[in-house]
């Protein structure tokens, strides 16, 4: 699914440079969880973008299903992202005048499908993860552990091969951070996606596959990959 | 999707939105209403024009007096009258009533022949504007200066309620050509107007004021320098303009005031009015010592109240409309940066969701121009009030037209019409003033330039929203959250 070779990012800040990579390799087969673990700031969220196409590497070659995501123009960019990644964001980043229900029809927009089908697609999706009496409700009308659910909702909505999520339980508290996680889990394995995982919660990084450490712009990864059970 | 966010963010953000739409609307709306004023000025101004020489005549001909002829007013009194004062004993009463041209020259009629056969020459009339003078009383009992053979003064002497005048305008009109001059924009209130066969009859048209003054009726008599004519007709006033005391035919007029075959007024009209200027010109050539004037010319002669709001309208109207929508565009299209950047996660996130850039970017401009169309609905209404309050709050404007001392300069009243004012004031050949009420119209090419500036402003303000949205990198503008 994924192969990182050589991937770094420097940013500019001034005059002086940051690098938040050095030189990541990185291998991700298809259907697997990874963790990627480590202090803030050293560059998970990073790698997470990188991996979604949100953002480019300063060198090295980032290739995803046939095709180098470090190359390829923005337009193709962004048609992946439309199309095979999902995102989930530690602030949730809902639209907050849309519903639950528009929410999660805005991942499908892109594709150009029609109106109705939207609808009843994000009714579905919103069903899966729980919410399906809440479809009219404002963000500002959820709790956290929903506005996240919607957000998963939304991030699967279009049916992606990959969901990258970026501290996902960061602004939940225990008991929601464990249904999320739960719900996160259930989903990965009915549904057979490429789930990366950034998170600073080791609780969180021991459920994955495979964790990963990132520590000064550096990835190290334990070889082994725990069976799915 | 995109009415559903539209209508949503904009609810959102409805203080702001609604203050961007009202400063649109202000700026269109005073655009509208100096739109409606210039117009209904420029209206006006046609009506002053069009009363003074009549609907249709593009160009008046006139001519300075000769020198000698005349006093320093271009006084001539000749023709019919009374034996000369010199031999009348001092005390005795006499009466004197003459027909005498206004102090423009003499121009002959085979000139205005001339004139209508020149090319894009579509008609000209001759006219020839005069007024009756009756003097009456007493002869002076002193010596003073006597009376001067055939001139302007002599009245010397005696008590000053020893003699009397009394004057009206008369104009002699072309009764075969209708359509140019000053008789054809006036109306026909009550009997008839002139028929080519009265060419030679002593019949006349008095103007509706006059009659009033002087319990004038259709099948009244009015005497003109002595002669009997018989009212057939009443002028109404036009809008703002004043009509003649009498109008008689021309022939008649030529023969009372001795000057046959001659007429000091010729009105044309052209074909078309891009013909003006190359018609003008073609009768400069013709008659090289005559005034040729058009209504371009004399509209810039129009002074008083008129003109300063004309001047006022079409300058500092125009330029303060200009800024107040300047400054309207601007704070749109700054507020709507504004809420751009305030909303950079939210549009990274769409992004991230595989939104295009255009698509965000299309997003910003449909709130920008909803914004401004509603701006636009608001202002047209603005612009409708406004042009009320002009139409309602102004009063009656005036417009003063020359002010001759005795030479035919260019647009002098008297070139226009007989000269009005009382006694020897209508020999001076006084300015005209004309009293016109102002409306302002609101047409509906200033609705469809607000409507056009309302999408402008729209679309600036949405441009530079744009702009801001689509530089956004979604990582960039994600991580802006941290």
């Amino acid at each position: 699914m994924y192969l990182l070779s050589g991937v770094t990012k420097t940013y500019k800040k001034g005059r002086e440079r940051v690098p938040a990579l050095r030189g990541v390799d990185l291998v991700i087969e298809n259907g697997e969880w990874l963790a990627s673990q480590g202090p803030t700031g050293h560059g998970k969220s990073t790698l997470l973008q990188i991996l979604g196409a949100l953002d480019r590497p300063t060198s090295g070659s980032v290739a995803f299903n046939g095709q180098d995501l470090a190359a390829i123009s923005e337009s193709r960019a962004t048609k992946v992202r439309a199309t095979s990644i999902g995102f989930i964001f530690q602030t949730f980043n809902l639209i907050p005048t849309l519903s639950a229900q528009e929410n999660v029809e805005a991942a499908l927009v892109p594709l150009r499908i029609h109106s109705g089908e939207r609808r009843s697609r994000a009714a579905a999706s919103l069903t899966q993860v729980g919410l399906g009496d809440r479809l009219r409700h404002l963000p500002s009308e959820l709790s956290g552990g929903q506005q996240q659910r919607v957000a998963i909702a939304r991030a699967l909505v279009k049916e992606p091969t990959v969901l990258l999520a970026d501290e996902p339980t960061g602004n939940l508290d225990e008991g929601t951070r464990d249904e999320i996680i739960m719900l996160l889990e259930k989903l990965w394995r009915e549904l057979g996606l490429t789930l990366v995982l950034v998170t600073h919660d080791s609780t969180v990084a021991r459920r994955a596959q495979r964790t990963g450490l990132m520590e000064d712009g550096r990835l190290s990864v334990d070889g082994a990959r725990a069976p799915m059970t | 999707m995109f009415f559903t966010y539209l209508g949503r963010e904009l609810r959102r953000r409805m203080r702001q939105a609604s203050f961007i739409a009202l400063g649109l609307a202000v700026g269109i709306g005073l655009v509208i209403t100096v739109t409606a004023a210039s117009s209904g000025l420029k209206n006006a101004q046609g009506t002053v024009l069009h009363s003074l020489y009549g609907v249709g005549t593009d160009i008046t001909v006139t001519k300075a007096p000769s020198r000698g002829s005349g006093g320093p007013f271009g006084f001539r009194v000749q023709g019919q009258g009374g034996s000369s004062a010199s031999r009348r004993k001092a005390g005795t009463k006499f009466s004197r009533s003459v027909l005498v041209a206004g102090s423009l020259g003499a121009i002959t009629s085979s000139s205005v022949t001339q004139i209508a056969a020149t090319k894009d020459v579509a008609a000209a009339a001759g006219a020839l504007s005069a007024t009756d003078l009756t003097v009456s009383g007493k002869i002076p009992t002193s010596s003073g200066s006597g009376g001067a053979p055939g001139g302007g003064g002599g009245f010397g002497g005696g008590g000053p309620t020893s003699i009397k005048t009394n004057t009206f305008g008369v104009l002699g009109v072309d009764v075969a050509v209708g359509r140019v001059g000053p008789l054809s924009s006036d109306k026909i209130a009550s009997g008839k107007t002139f028929t080519p066969a009265e060419a030679n009859s002593d019949v006349a048209l008095v103007g509706a004021n006059y009659a009033r003054q002087h319990k004038l009726a259709v099948g009244s008599d009015v005497t003109v320098a002595g002669t009997r004519f018989t009212v057939i007709g009443t002028v109404a006033e036009p809008q703002g303009g004043t009509t003649t005391d009498v109008y008689i035919p021309l022939a008649r007029a030529q023969s009372l005031a001795g000057m046959k075959n001659q007429v000091n007024t010729i009105y044309v009209a052209a074909a078309s009015a891009a013909d003006i200027s190359a018609v003008q010109q073609s009768i400069k050539n013709e008659l090289p010592k005559a005034t040729v004037t058009t209504s371009s010319d004399l509209a810039s002669q129009v002074t008083g109240s008129l003109a300063s709001a004309s001047s006022l309208a079409s300058s500092l109207g125009k330029w303060l409309a200009i800024a107040v929508l300047a400054a309207a565009f601007a704070v749109a299209s700054l507020l709507t940066m504004s809420a751009v950047s305030r909303r950079v996660r939210e549009f990274g996130t769409l992004k991230a969701l595989g939104w295009r850039s255009r698509r965000v970017i299309g997003q910003v401009m449909g709130e920008t121009l909803a914004m401004g169309l509603v701006g636009g609905i608001v202002g047209v209404a603005l612009g409708y009030a406004g042009a009320a309050l002009v139409s309602g709050l102004v009063g009656p404007l005036s417009a003063t037209v020359g002010q001759n001392t005795g030479s035919a300069s260019p647009g002098g009243s008297q070139a226009f019409g007989p000269p009005g004012g009382g006694a020897f004031g209508r020999l001076s050949d006084a300015a005209k003033t004309i009293s016109v009420h102002l409306t302002a119209p609101v047409t509906a090419s200033a609705i469809l330039l607000a409507v056009l500036l309302a999408i402008a402003g729209g679309l600036v303000a949405g441009t530079f929203g744009g702009w801001r949205a689509a530089r956004l990198r979604p990582a960039a503008a994600l991580a802006q959250v941290r």
